[in-house]
């Protein structure tokens, strides 16, 4: 297969000439060089592009018939429920689809954490996606907004809020985040136009994330570096096209069982209360996504202490390429690490659990525990992994970790296979 | 850098550098306070409330700038259990004189201080207020007791018109 895209047209010849974009397009997805271990953890790259673009289509129909008014948004989406053709449909598609697309990068990012995608070179390459997750974030949170609900409504009034916890101009920077003097129209307008413009810049950054990818080229579950065009690397397609596209017809069976027999499932029944300015719900909980940092913004007593812990617990993952201080990047040959990271997962994991219960009691002292372990593993273990771990010797190739002993014997001895 | 003459050239970049860099930051605000509450939201910035339907031991809720404010006319046992609390024991000291004008009456902004939730009247430890949201406790004069929010429930600027009505804001 050739690097370069040869048009076979003459309408093709004259436009690459002009302006090489299909050669570009062809030139990452076609030939571009890819370990030929990858297993299926590798396949969320892709899932996550579906994703995304699958927010953006439904998200530009459904805003055709929302309003982003206080007094008619409620009524607008229980008109998108009721009237509008296929309305549930879509709307059903872009709620469910926020989650799964979490789900799917909550996965993508285990995997990098697992086989260590994010050290030397690929540094930038998680950065970026530090980026697109916090974006994600906003634009998940301003998203649940819209519908205004009573627990859109109070989502925002309790995330709003955090920004009073900023000493001397907190109360100035709340009001002009409101537009107001409390949640209302106003700050309703401009989420509904920030939760349109992100995505759009989530999109520019995920073609910086896979330029900067094409750079050094893709991890490994092996960790180790692949000569580009040698033996264990093989072209994009059909290899990975086709495991790609495998592995999102299997997220689309679950994607569709969401939409179509549990669609609220993962919502919160208060959501269908329109939103009332004079009664908190019961007990607020966001999003099952946002729970483990809820839980970290809970379990301290100090207000402005709970925003800067939760703050630091997602931009403590930008620095992870440097407080990992091993060299070795898959966890297969990390002993240690390998203990950890399951520890870590399973952590946040417990972490997102305690985000959904009361903080009362044993709940809050569990809370602070998991808490102080999330961000240990980061500053204390890490760290000192690096140091102490004995690691375990690395392959050679990527083939060498699945030769048997006889043929390991015969390399030895020089003989070809 | 320093033995060189300063040029024509040289003042003519600085002058023209720092008009760009003044004029572009002063084109910033109009964008940025436009955000800020606008004159209709400020408009609304004052409501009369008529006392007369509210028997001792009754609260009422109105909108104030689209916040809830509570309106409660305390009852003796009230009066006296916030006024016999040292202020030794309290998060945010504040003597309850200072919170009530006229002690029977309780004007405050129904927001808890602490992430903006609603609190739940005549309910936690302190039989004041409880916010169900994060678990902070309120006195029968406001003040946090116990919890996660750092200040005392917020008093509005308001005044007694005559001895039925108030002027919030």
């Amino acid at each position: 297969m050739s690097d370069n895209y040869v048009p076979k047209s003459a309408v093709g010849k004259w436009f690459n000439e002009r302006l090489p974009l299909l050669d570009l397009i062809y030139g990452h997805l076609m030939p571009y060089p890819t370990p030929k271990n990858l297993n299926y953890f590798w396949t969320f790259g892709g899932i996550l592009t579906f994703c995304l673009v699958t927010q953006i289509i439904t998200g530009l129909v459904l805003a055709m018939h929302y309003v982003a008014d206080a007094d008619l948004a409620f009524a607008s989406v229980e008109h998108i429920m009721r009237d509008v053709n296929y309305g549930w449909l879509l709307r059903y598609i872009h709620a469910n689809g926020a989650s799964l697309f979490f789900m799917a990068v909550y996965i993508h990012m285990a995997r990098s954490m697992f086989y260590g995608s994010y050290k030397e070179p690929r540094e930038l390459i998680w950065i970026i996606g530090v980026f697109i997750f916090l974006l994600m974030i906003a634009t998940a949170f301003m998203g649940y907004v819209l519908p205004w609900g009573q627990m859109s409504f109070w989502g925002a009034t309790v995330i709003t809020n955090l920004f009073s916890a900023i000493p001397i101009v907190g109360e100035s920077v709340t009001n002009w985040l409101w537009g107001g003097y409390a949640v209302g129209s106003p700050l309703l307008t401009r989420f509904f136009t920030l939760h349109y413009l992100m995505p759009f810049l989530i999109f520019a950054l995920v073609i910086l994330h896979v330029w900067a990818l094409h750079v050094p080229g893709n991890n490994n579950p092996e960790g180790i570096d692949v000569v580009k065009g040698s033996q264990d690397t093989v072209p994009f397609h059909p290899h990975y096209v086709v495991k790609d596209l495998f592995a999102l017809v299997v997220f689309l069976i679950i994607f569709a069982g969401f939409v179509f027999f549990v669609p609220n499932l993962l919502g919160h029944t208060d959501n269908y209360i329109q939103a009332n300015p004079l009664q908190t719900p019961e007990h607020i909980v966001p999003e099952w996504y946002f729970l483990p940092f809820y839980a970290i913004l809970r379990a301290v007593p100090d207000k402005l202490g709970g925003v800067i812990l939760m703050v630091s617990a997602i931009a403590i993952l930008a620095f992870l390429p440097w407080l990992d201080t091993s060299k070795v990047r898959s966890a297969k040959y990390r002993p240690l690490y390998k203990q950890f990271v399951w520890l870590f997962f399973a952590n946040t994991i417990f972490l997102g659990y305690l985000g959904a219960q009361v903080a009362d009691g044993l709940f809050l002292i569990m809370g602070r525990i998991a808490t102080v372990y999330y961000f240990a593993h980061f500053i204390v273990i890490l760290p000192l992994l690096g140091y102490i771990e004995k690691t375990k010797p690395l392959p050679k190739s990527l083939s060498e970790p699945v030769l048997t002993k006889e043929e390991k014997e015969m390399l030895a001895s020089g003989a070809t296979t | 850098m320093s033995d060189k003459p300063v040029t024509r050239r040289n003042f003519l970049y600085i002058t023209t550098g720092t008009f760009t860099a003044a004029g572009a930051a002063s084109l910033v605000w109009p964008f940025v306070d436009q955000m800020n509450p606008d004159a209709s939201v400020k408009a609304l910035a004052s409501t009369e409330v008529d006392l007369r339907p509210i028997a001792p031991g009754q609260s009422i809720t109105v909108l104030w700038r689209g916040k809830p404010v509570f309106i409660r006319r305390r009852t003796p046992e009230e009066i006296s259990e916030a006024k016999a609390v040292s202020l030794d024991e309290l998060p945010d000291p504040q003597d309850d004189a200072a919170r009530a004008k006229n002690p029977e009456w309780l004007v405050m902004v129904g927001i808890c201080t602490h992430l903006g939730c609603i609190p739940l009247g005549q309910k936690g430890e302190y039989n004041g207020w409880f916010c169900p949201c994060h678990g902070s406790h309120y006195d029968t004069s406001g003040r946090i007791r116990k919890g996660p929010a750092p200040t005392n429930l917020e008093i509005p600027d308001y005044v007694f018109l005559n001895d039925n009505t108030i002027k919030i804001g």
